[in-house]
């Protein structure tokens, strides 16, 4: 072999490591001759266009208004502070969303698989009406016909007169935290130290003697019931300023604008179809063998599911569920369409068409959300390489 | 020796058959069936009680708004402001063409048409799995019909057919060519890519690695964004693209990173002896990929690649945030018409752009699930 490649210079052509090398070195030139094509153009139609180089514009006043923030902001704060809002504003969005998403489609999922013949269909419906309608059309009837169609703040929806719902928003009652609601705070973590730790000593218990405790209903005590005890202990701190009507306007409570409403509505209601579908597809996963031997074993079907399938389950389902979670942060860019002030809206749309910087905001925005699927996913891969079945 | 007793009929032996009893009225039929399937138990039951008040609840009254209530034609907005208990089709009905078509110029219309029976026969011919020379059809769908579209669509002087500006663009043809740019050059670039990720060469394999997991990693609408604002700063001046090229070029970039992601599965699950055995054969890398290993990954990514192109098409919504007038955005444009202004408009018009999607994007997951089926017989053993 050696011999024949020596022989002529035509045969190191047909070597398929040094064709290899050939073919790297053309692409990395193609691709630095892109980047630098590309780069000499960008400077030239900036300089021409008068779009400024630098990352100079973060410090500069902003001179717009956000309807919802936050953390401070004022017309008067920068583009940097700008850029904060609206960071925070998608974060608090995808963290409602993906709360009320997961258990929403757990449950349709669950109802799927139910052997009740007409809930089935009704989560059958609501799956495939779900998924098979565009998100932003979602997004745009919720927010257009029928949040903005709502009745005035006057004839408001109200129900029992906690909450209210009318064209202005979602009105739901404000906790107020007087003096010694802290305590509250230190017992719920308390609690959740404590519940733990009795978890892991159960489980240890479990592994040397096989008795089993009522983990569930211990949790429970400690996590609700440590501080409904300091709650009344310490004179009820936790009072609830609910939202009444004043003039033409209610006061009060707290308002939900109409924007973030639909925005999270929509999100929940979409997302939670895909969270169904992959919960489905993840119990009917694990083999019926599983069940069959687990009852065989004399485990009634509640304990089959807990202790054999959904176990098994989970493991098929975190990380489609978790890409879900991704697409909930991604997709709370439609917030543009609506007007809600997340992100896209305020860095990529106001401060863009502000500053003129479109180089810089777009890297900046798209970092942001790379950094999130990049961390997201590498906790994803440190969380197979745990649960991955141990094969022999 | 007769003894009287064994004469008589003895009375516990049957001499004729029973009568045939019906089966108890819980263990067949439609009692049964409801007991087994909606009051099992008592959760069950409940469940059921509830989903029925349910199902009263909303089908009634939204068949009743659909139909009965409905307004099915009338010249202006005045009668559905009248009744407000029902939708409102007629403004559908007076909008159609404009939903259709946007604002291309009537007498051109037909090239539009046209173009769509086109489309929709090449994409029977290539999705029907008896379908006789697939690959013609494949070939003609990829290669013929987009350069046809284009001339169709935008006009060309050879062909006698006047240049129709794509301001003038708008409705359910811009939703459907931005679906098929994205899927006719997605699906090759997405080739490529996928190959390219399970290159040897480190090179390669980390350039395609960063375009994937980087246009997978953010939203469609930031790439229609840097689509429309960076792509003519990073061209030399005047080679910038049309404004409606624009998005195009991102919605195909963005597909193409998912579907090598579909394609790299497909890849994944084909057999090593498959690839040994065809370089023993002595094929080269291109006849070996093109003649055994993507013949058989493909068609066993075919419904990932459907599920993509269902996600593809919901996307293509988006592009009116750059300015693009797709099916969605014209029904949104109509609502501002000062003679249809009405409570009932909105939701009208939300209901059959729904119906819309819902329409194509049902019938190609039924088709998916049908190729699943298709495939898993043949794998089954």
């Amino acid at each position: 072999m050696a011999e024949t490649a020596r022989s002529s210079a035509g045969s190191l052509l047909y070597d398929p490591r040094i064709r290899g090398y050939g073919y790297q070195a053309l692409l990395v030139a193609a691709l630095i001759g892109l980047a630098l094509t590309a780069g000499y153009n960008a400077y030239v139609n900036m300089q021409a266009r008068g779009i400024p180089m630098g990352f100079g514009f973060w410090d500069q006043t902003a001179g717009f208004d956000i309807s919802q923030t936050l953390i401070p902001y004022s017309s008067l704060s920068t583009y940097g502070r700008a850029f904060w809002v609206g960071l925070t504003n998608t974060a608090m969005v995808a963290a409602i969303s993906i709360a009320l998403a997961t258990p929403l489609g757990f449950a349709v999922g669950v109802a799927r698989l139910s052997p009740n013949w007409i809930l089935a269909r009704i989560a059958l419906v609501y799956v495939e009406i779900m998924r098979n309608t565009p998100l932003l059309l979602q997004l745009l009837f919720w927010y257009n016909a029928v949040l903005k169609a709502l009745p005035g703040p006057r004839q408001s929806i109200q129900f029992s007169s906690l909450v209210f719902l009318n064209n202005r928003g979602l009105y739901i009652p404000r906790p107020q935290f007087d003096a010694g609601a802290g305590w509250i705070g230190a017992a719920l973590l308390a609690g959740i130290v404590g519940a733990l730790a009795y978890r892991l000593q159960a489980r240890r218990r479990q592994a040397l003697t096989g008795q089993r405790a009522p983990v569930a209903l211990v949790a429970a005590a400690l996590c609700i019931g440590l501080p409904a005890i300091v709650y009344l202990a310490a004179g009820r701190p936790v009072s609830f300023e609910l939202a009444q009507l004043s003039g033409f306007n209610l006061r009060g409570g707290v308002q939900v604008p109409p924007e973030l409403a639909a925005l999270v509505f929509g999100l929940v209601t979409y997302t939670a179809g895909f969270i169904a579908e992959i919960v489905r597809a993840g119990v009917l996963a694990v083999s019926g063998g599983q069940s069959e031997a687990a009852s065989a074993l004399g485990l009634h079907r509640g304990l089959t599911m807990k202790l054999v399938v959904i176990p098994q389950a989970m493991r098929l389902i975190t990380p489609p569920l978790t890409s879900q979670y991704l697409n909930i942060v991604k997709n709370s860019s439609l917030a543009v369409f609506i007007g809600y002030p997340d992100l896209v809206q305020v860095f990529a749309g106001t401060v863009l068409n502000q500053t003129q910087a479109a180089v810089q905001v777009m890297a900046i925005t798209m970092g942001v959300y790379l950094v999130i699927s990049l961390a997201v996913a590498l906790a994803l891969n440190l969380y197979n390489a745990r649960s991955v079945m141990k094969e022999r | 020796m007769t003894d009287a007793r064994l004469d008589a009929p003895l009375s516990y032996v049957r001499v004729a058959p029973e009568p045939v009893l019906p089966a108890p009225i819980f263990s067949r039929g439609a009692l049964a069936w409801m007991r087994a399937n909606l009051f099992s138990s008592w959760l069950s039951g409940a469940l059921t009680v509830l989903s029925l008040a349910l199902c009263l609840w909303l089908i009634p009254p939204l068949i009743g708004w659909a139909t009965f209530h409905a307004i099915w034609s009338a010249p202006d907005g005045a009668l559905c402001r009248a009744h407000q208990d029902g939708a409102c089709w007629a403004f559908v009905a007076q909008k159609m063409n404009y939903f259709r078509y946007g604002s291309y110029p009537q007498t051109e219309r037909w090239r539009v048409d046209l173009t769509e029976i086109i489309g929709a026969a090449l994409i029977v011919w290539l999705l029907w799995p008896r379908a006789p020379r697939r690959a013609i059809g494949a070939g003609l769908f990829f290669i013929a019909f987009p350069i046809l579209a284009f001339i169709l669509l935008r006009g060309s002087d050879w062909f006698a057919l006047p240049l129709v500006d794509t301001v003038l663009w708008g409705g359910v043809f811009v939703s459907l060519l931005t679906a098929l740019v994205g899927i006719v050059f997605s699906l090759p670039l997405g080739i490529l890519l996928a190959l390219g990720r399970r290159s040897r060469l480190p090179v390669v394999k980390l350039a395609s690695v960063i375009y994937i997991e980087f246009v997978r990693g953010v939203p469609f609408i930031t790439v229609l964004f840097m689509a429309n604002f960076m792509l003519p700063l990073f061209l030399p001046d005047g080679w910038a693209p049309d404004r409606f090229l624009r998005p195009l070029v991102g919605t195909a970039l963005f597909a193409a990173a998912y579907m090598a992601e579909e394609v790299r599965g497909g890849l994944q699950s084909i057999n090593k002896g498959q690839f040994e055995g065809a370089m023993a054969l002595g094929l080269n890398f291109r006849r070996m990929m093109g003649l055994v290993i993507l013949p058989q990954a493909l068609t066993l990514v075919i419904p990932g690649i459907v599920n993509n192109f269902i996600g593809l098409f919901k996307d293509t919504t988006l592009v009116s945030i750059v300015g693009m007038l797709d099916f969605l955005a014209t029904v949104e444009n109509a609502f501002k018409d000062t003679v249809w202004n009405g409570p009932t408009i909105a939701p009208t018009g939300y209901a059959f752009a729904a119906l819309f999607y819902f329409v194509f994007c049902f019938a190609m997951s039924r088709y998916q699930a049908a190729m699943e089926r298709r495939l898993g017989r043949g794998r089954r053993r």
